[in-house]
């Protein structure tokens, strides 16, 4: 299931869920049981759950002092109704840019599937939980469903930031969110694909431009940016629309589109955002 | 690559790399040290020398020749802790030749005066590779239960090893030795299936030959 998602569908018969931890099993000289596996995954998800809260301070500040606080801003304008975008998606958001604030600020966060992209995961999540009142174990669930999506991007592609750009860390994780999102919402193992391919095709092209070398602007804003687009995705997967363009190949697009990135804009910290000349001083 | 490496690890921000990584190795010098450190000299080079401050290495490698664990949340208090229990510490950036551009080197002297030099990189994802001990050219990661063995090239040192870890019905999963030159100082790294016994760590020790025996748990 590693290599293709194709693959992924045709063995799981529909249930990723247990075709990843089957995978998983196989894959792994540390994995002894299936309990086992989901215990590790339950403490991730309560990692998780923790930096949606700690990185809500408005006290928090990076080390570089350069971001910061900006989630309880966000935060304190949804609740009042300040925002456009309505409650859903505001609180999301600002999780997203909390968790990212609280890795740029030294805390302890599960890089999903890497620290700059530790948002992403982890506020789709608990702020479904809270909206729609899923359990721990339908969470679970759900991030052994974007762990298969993730694991085939990383096989196919690239999770790095240094190889890909920033489209193979915020964008696998929004590709990784939005079928994870699918699966809560009880939508089929192909409609989670399909929402996987609609964020990668949205964040398609994506530098990595980090400020000073540091995982923090445009880093943090950019998960915010990455919830909005795997929560769309979700949708137009879950109405029904199919992608199409078939998911590997999406996935095969976004590596040559990496390859074809020039070096400034693989984390070196030159161009993009890095170059801006107020940026460099 | 598995399914906890999409969905984790858990670890200390902002960077795996750089926070994570340094972390490890300032931890892996702890270990090979084998006590407390009392003073530390830290070199940064490459692009840890540029971005250090930013990415909170300086803390992540103080907190780890603290012996934190690599995703404690004190981590980010590590100077604070270093200057609590007085562990002495300098750092600096430094440009060396033909290194990894994420390299870290550390002089630690121990609570007994005894001292240890270790050169290691920061490979990604949290991973690291050590590349000198001593100043002798050496490699291992760490990633798994290794042992770490300095001793004199003499003929017979590898084989008493292997006997002995035979004895203790250990399986060896690799195993790699490095030396300067015959009949000068030598390094045996093996990664072992499973975590030996003090009682044989003991025996190891009581080796004329074996000049320091080191044992590495998953860091
Ligand atoms: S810009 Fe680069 S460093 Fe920042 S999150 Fe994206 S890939 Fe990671």
């Amino acid at each position: 299931m590693d290599h293709s998602v194709k693959s992924l569908l045709q063995e799981s018969d529909g249930n990723i869920v247990k075709a990843a931890r089957d995978w998983q099993l196989q894959n792994d000289i540390h994995a002894k049981s299936a309990e086992e596996l989901d215990a590790y995954m339950h403490e991730v998800l309560g990692v998780m759950r923790d930096s949606t809260v700690k990185g809500m301070r408005s006290d928090l500040r990076s080390v570089s002092g350069l971001t910061g606080g900006n989630a309880y801003k966000l935060m304190t304008a949804v609740e009042a109704g300040k925002t456009a975008g309505g409650s859903l998606l505001g609180r999301i958001a600002a999780r997203a840019l909390g968790v990212a604030e609280y890795n740029a600020a030294m805390g302890r966060i599960v890089a999903a599937p890497t620290a700059g992209a530790c948002g992403i995961l982890p506020a789709v999540l608990i702020t479904l939980q809270e909206e729609y009142g899923y359990t721990d174990d339908q969470l679970v669930d759900a991030l052994y469903v974007a762990g298969a999506f993730g694991l085939v991007i990383a096989t196919r592609a690239s999770i790095s930031g240094a190889q890909g750009g920033c489209q193979a860390e915020c964008g696998s994780a929004a590709a990784m969110a939005a079928a994870a999102i699918v699966y809560l919402k009880g939508g089929s193992a192909e409609q989670s694909a399909d929402a996987c391919s609609f964020a990668l095709m949205n964040l398609m092209g994506l530098v990595c431009d980090p400020v000073k070398g540091l995982v923090e602007v445009p880093c943090v804003f950019r998960n915010v940016g990455a919830i909005s687009v795997a929560l769309t995705a979700a949708d137009m997967a879950l109405s029904g629309i199919v992608c199409p363009i078939p998911c590997d190949e999406v996935i095969d697009a976004m590596r040559q589109v990496g390859d074809a990135m020039p070096s400034s804009l693989r984390e070196t910290g030159e161009g993009g955002c890095a170059g801006c000349p107020s940026m460099c001083r | 690559m598995n399914l906890f490496d999409i969905i984790g690890p858990v670890m200390i921000g902002p960077s795996s790399s750089h926070t994570a990584g340094a972390a490890r190795i300032g931890r892996v010098t702890r270990m090979l040290l084998g006590e407390e450190v009392k003073k530390a000299e830290i070199l940064f080079h490459g692009s840890f020398a540029k971005t250090w401050e930013g990415h909170g290495a300086d803390r992540a490698v103080i907190g780890g020749l603290l012996g934190l664990a690599v995703a404690d949340e004190r981590m980010r208090m590590s100077r604070e802790l270093a200057a609590e229990k007085g562990m002495e510490y300098t750092i600096a950036p430094t440009n060396l030749r033909d290194a990894h551009p994420n390299t870290v080197i550390i002089t630690a002297t121990g609570m007994t005066g005894k001292q240890v030099k270790v050169q290691a990189a920061s490979v990604g994802g949290g991973s690291i590779f050590v590349q000198y001990l001593n100043d002798m050219e050496v490699g291992f990661s760490g990633e798994r239960t290794t042992l770490i063995i300095q001793h004199r090239d003499t003929p017979g040192a590898i084989a008493q090893v292997s006997q002995m870890l035979a004895w203790a019905q250990m399986n060896i999963a690799t195993m790699r030795v490095f030396r300067e030159d015959k009949g000068g100082r030598a390094v045996m790294a093996l990664e072992l299936d499973s975590v030996p016994e003090d009682k044989l760590l003991m025996s190891l020790r009581s080796m004329d030959a074996f000049a320091n025996v080191t044992l590495l748990t998953k860091l």
